[in-house]
């Protein structure tokens, strides 16, 4: 194997976005014929990794070898032409073409360069799915009319339609059934046997242990561990190389004063959505930070922005200082004191072409208005106020909220609803995009907006983030609370574990 | 496997220049680039009309003619702005003018007076508003499908009022407010109004929690949502606007014509988005200028006139408008994609 050049060879890979550096320098080698699984926490680098892999995103520095020889994947094109493909979390299929015409979409079988065969692509299509094993998907059928499974399938086949070397595959099993996931495993099987590499991404260490070769670790933008061995390398190991941290963040401290004994802010009784999370309840005080820790998939920002009145849940009750709230209204919720702070900033809280000021104002605009006409000056004036008190840089609210960094955004979110007066905070994945350096000062204001007397409720995929900022944690898995406790009685493997397998391991 | 410490990372918390100097800034603030760029069209059209016929195209007489003519069309772009900026788009307007013009020449409703042809019709405009709005706001349907049955029957509507027939205005108090003698200081009262259109439309779009709104809907429409903003409500008052300028509009065209025609109104839709997007109105939403949407329809007007001064015939009119809106478009995105 050592004369052998690896299938794929990527070193030193980088690649920073504004505000943050996603990859700093990653090593990554694939040989033909294995299953390279790759393993991180959100945030750690993966998403980016397979994008730049895929040709979707171009790295700042780095270098990629494929079968020896230097390549520049300049396009998702190019990739493909060498023969790597990408199945991607979200699937990019066209809902409204067939199940063949998806497969062949970009290299349809023609007839004198520029007629479809349809037959022919169906024949191919009907071929490649009875390989993958599921022959009763009809390839005439129109993509959108299939399950989630099946359009993964579809996926697949699409890949394997070109001359394929290597499939990058991102939590393919997310979606799937257990029976599914066997049929999943089985294909992968049988692609390695070909000769055909696999790079699997997935949180489940289980599966990986099942069908892996070799994992490599990705934290923080780094590849931590390279190549270790999947089915005999410790959980423990793993678990340790997953969050053991280069950075320490450093957590505010928590308050002596005791609230246990307060009356609930924010209560939710029974709350449930069909498919999305099982009936809840949670009760935040004043003063508390309440964390929800959970995998993604698991429910959790379905759960805030349903308490939040943004989605309508199907039985519960959302109660803020004991009055019960219109469900499905997110006017009645921002009037009762409840602000959101959503997980995607740009698409779901910013105006992205307009300044910080009246990104701050536009929750509380009647506080500066008299019959619709608004004091530009008083609105200015309190904007500077509420960003001034969270320390948002630039100090000046006339510059457009976009030319700030992913820290700067959310402190303008969080102003937004100081400003409004909020009671109630809901914070999803508060720092996801955000710099390492500028995390500590976001998790000083949550912890200062508790002390003045807020309710918060954090969401976030960052185990360490939830332990060290929360008072009281519930540790969530596919929709169900599995585990409640003070945060001080839980540690980050064993939480991990929680959401991970399901049942505390040792 | 080593894990290897990383050194620590600095923060990179970016602090962005401020911009242009302050000297600059309050200049800057009130007349941008763009704004410059559309009065120096205007300015260069003008030399160009006093070039090519220095007699006719600065008589007073003339320039009267086309701030009139700007004036209708105006006024359905000012609403039409406000649609746009929100991230939506009116196709009926040509045609609820067309609809409001005929329905408030009547004979039934003539008999009202100056009065009963006003308020018929504003109250015609704002109705076809009110259908576009609800259906856009609260049936869920997509601007542009809704707006373009409303085109389609409120055309036919107006066919089938007047049968195809020119209804001529016989209230001597709603026709002598064309005629000259109507005329405050050499402005025709036409043109004020018009003028008046502008001033509040600026207004309630740079001063009020109205035009807030509507920028925010237009930007991101989750946001808003999710800011506690009545996204859905908002929705119908814009659409409501919109028809409101187009039944002023009409009563202006009633003055201007002294009848009311179903075939009034004539791709007004396209002249005010037009109008809009060479004036700097995103068609994506989210950013909306009335100074530019009032300066882009006296360009094409004064283009209109300049042509027929000089007998251009309107083909060549109308390619002249087309090459204008590509070249101000990718003038826009060239400065959008350096900033």
């Amino acid at each position: 194997m050592a004369s052998e050049p690896p299938l794929l060879s990527m070193s030193g890979i980088t690649k920073s976005f504004p505000g943050v550096r996603a990859l700093d320098g990653v090593d990554l080698d694939v040989q033909a014929g294995e299953v390279h699984c790759l393993l991180g926490q959100n945030g750690a680098g993966k998403s980016t990794l397979i994008k730049v892999l895929a040709g979707a995103h171009q790295p700042d520095t780095g270098t990629i070898h494929w079968r020896g020889e230097a390549v520049t994947l300049r396009s998702p094109i190019a990739a493909m032409r060498l023969g790597i493909a990408t199945i991607y979390q979200e699937l990019d299929l066209v809902e409204h073409l067939s199940v063949a015409e998806n497969v062949h979409l970009g290299h349809e079988p023609t007839a004198a360069g520029f007629v479809v065969r349809g037959k022919v692509a169906r024949a191919s299509t009907a071929q490649l799915l009875k390989r993958l094993g599921h022959p009763e998907i009809d390839p005439a059928r129109l993509v959108g009319e299939l399950s989630a499974a099946q359009q993964q399938i579809v996926s697949m086949a699409r890949a394997l339609s070109h001359d394929v070397r290597l499939i990058v595959m991102d939590e393919p099993s997310a979606a799937l059934d257990p029976d599914e996931v066997d049929n999943l495993f089985r294909i992968v099987g049988d692609l390695t046997a070909d000769g055909v590499a696999v790079v699997y991404i997935s949180h489940r260490l289980e599966e990986i242990r099942r069908i892996g070769d070799r994992v490599t670790v990705l934290k923080d933008g780094r590849a931590v561990a390279g190549g270790l061995p999947a089915k005999t390398t410790p959980t423990r190991e793993v678990v340790a190389l997953m969050t053991g941290r280069n950075v320490e963040y450093v957590f505010p401290e928590r308050p002596t004063k005791d609230v246990a004994a307060d009356k609930p802010l924010l209560e939710v009784r029974g709350l449930a959505r069909d498919g999305e999370f099982e009936p809840l309840d949670l009760s935040v005080r004043p003063g508390e930070i309440v964390g929800l820790a959970g995998l993604v998939g698991s429910g959790r920002s379905e759960i805030l922005e349903t308490i939040y009145g943004a989605r309508k849940p199907r039985a519960g009750q959302v109660l803020v200082d004991g009055r019960a709230l219109r469900p499905g209204s997110v006017r009645a919720a921002v009037r009762a004191g409840l602000g959101l702070a959503p997980e995607e900033r740009k698409a779901q809280a910013l105006l992205m072409l307009e300044s910080v000021t009246r990104n701050v104002s536009v929750s509380s605009m009647s506080r500066f208005s008299r019959g619709g006409w608004i004091d530009r000056t008083a609105e200015l004036g309190a904007a500077r106020a509420a960003t001034r008190e969270l320390s948002l840089r630039p100090d000046n609210p006339n510059v457009p909220v976009r030319t700030l960094s992913g820290g700067n955004q959310q402190k303008a979110v969080l102003a937004r609803w100081l400003l409004r007066g909020c009671r109630v905070l809901l914070l999803d994945e508060p720092t996801r995009g955000v710099d390492v350096g500028a995390r500590a000062e976001l998790y000083a204001v949550v912890r200062r907006l508790a002390d003045e007397g807020l309710a918060v409720l954090l969401v976030s995929s960052e185990v360490p983030e939830v332990l060290g900022l929360a008072d009281r944690v519930l540790v969530l898995r596919e929709g169900c609370v599995v585990h409640t406790a003070p945060a001080r009685e839980l540690d980050e493997h064993r939480v991990l574990d929680l959401v991970m397998e399901g049942s505390p391991a040792s | 496997m080593t894990q290897h410490a990383s050194p620590p990372r600095d923060s990179t918390d970016k602090v962005p220049s401020t911009g242009a100097p302050p000297a600059w800034r309050g200049l800057m603030a009130r007349a941008d680039v763009r704004t410059l760029s559309l009065l120096g069209v205007l300015a260069v059209l003008i030399i160009i009309g006093g070039i090519t016929k220095p007699d006719e195209f600065l008589d007073t007489r003339n320039l009267q003619l086309v701030l009139t003519q700007a004036s209708v069309i105006g006024v359905v772009t000012v609403g039409m702005t406000f649609v746009i900026t929100s991230g939506g788009i009116d196709l009926s307007v040509g045609a609820i003018v067309a609809l409001a013009s005929v329905w408030a020449t009547t004979v039934a409703t003539q008999e009202y007076g100056f009065g009963g042809i006003l308020f018929t019709a504003v109250l015609v405009g704002l109705g076809c508003g009110l259908v576009n709005g609800l259906l856009i706001a609260y049936g869920g349907m997509v601007p542009f499908i809704a707006t373009l049955a409303m085109l389609a029957s409120a055309r036919g509507l107006a066919l089938q009022i007047t049968d195809g027939k020119t209804q001529i205005v016989t209230i001597p108090s709603v026709l002598d407010l064309g005629e000259r003698d109507a005329y405050v200081l050499g402005v025709p009262p036409l043109v004020m109004v018009f003028a008046v259109v502008t001033i509040i439309g600026w207004l309630i779009l740079n001063r009020t929690t109205f035009g807030r709104r509507t920028v925010a809907v237009g930007g991101n429409a989750e946001a808003a949502r999710l800011a506690g903003i009545d996204v859905r409500r908002q929705r119908l008052y814009l659409y409501l606007l919109s028809g409101l300028c187009c039944g002023v509009a009409a009563f202006l065209l009633i003055v201007l014509a002294g009848s009311g025609q179903n075939t009034n109104g004539n791709l007004y839709e396209l002249d005010a988005i037009a109008a809009a997007i060479i004036g700097g109105t995103l068609l994506s939403g989210g950013r909306g200028t009335i100074t530019g949407s009032v300066l882009g329809v006296l360009i094409f007007t004064t283009i209109t006139n300049i042509f027929a001064l000089n007998n251009l015939q309107s083909d060549v009119q109308q390619i002249a408008k087309g090459a204008i809106i590509v070249a101000a478009v990718l003038v826009q995105r060239r400065t959008a994609s350096t900033t």
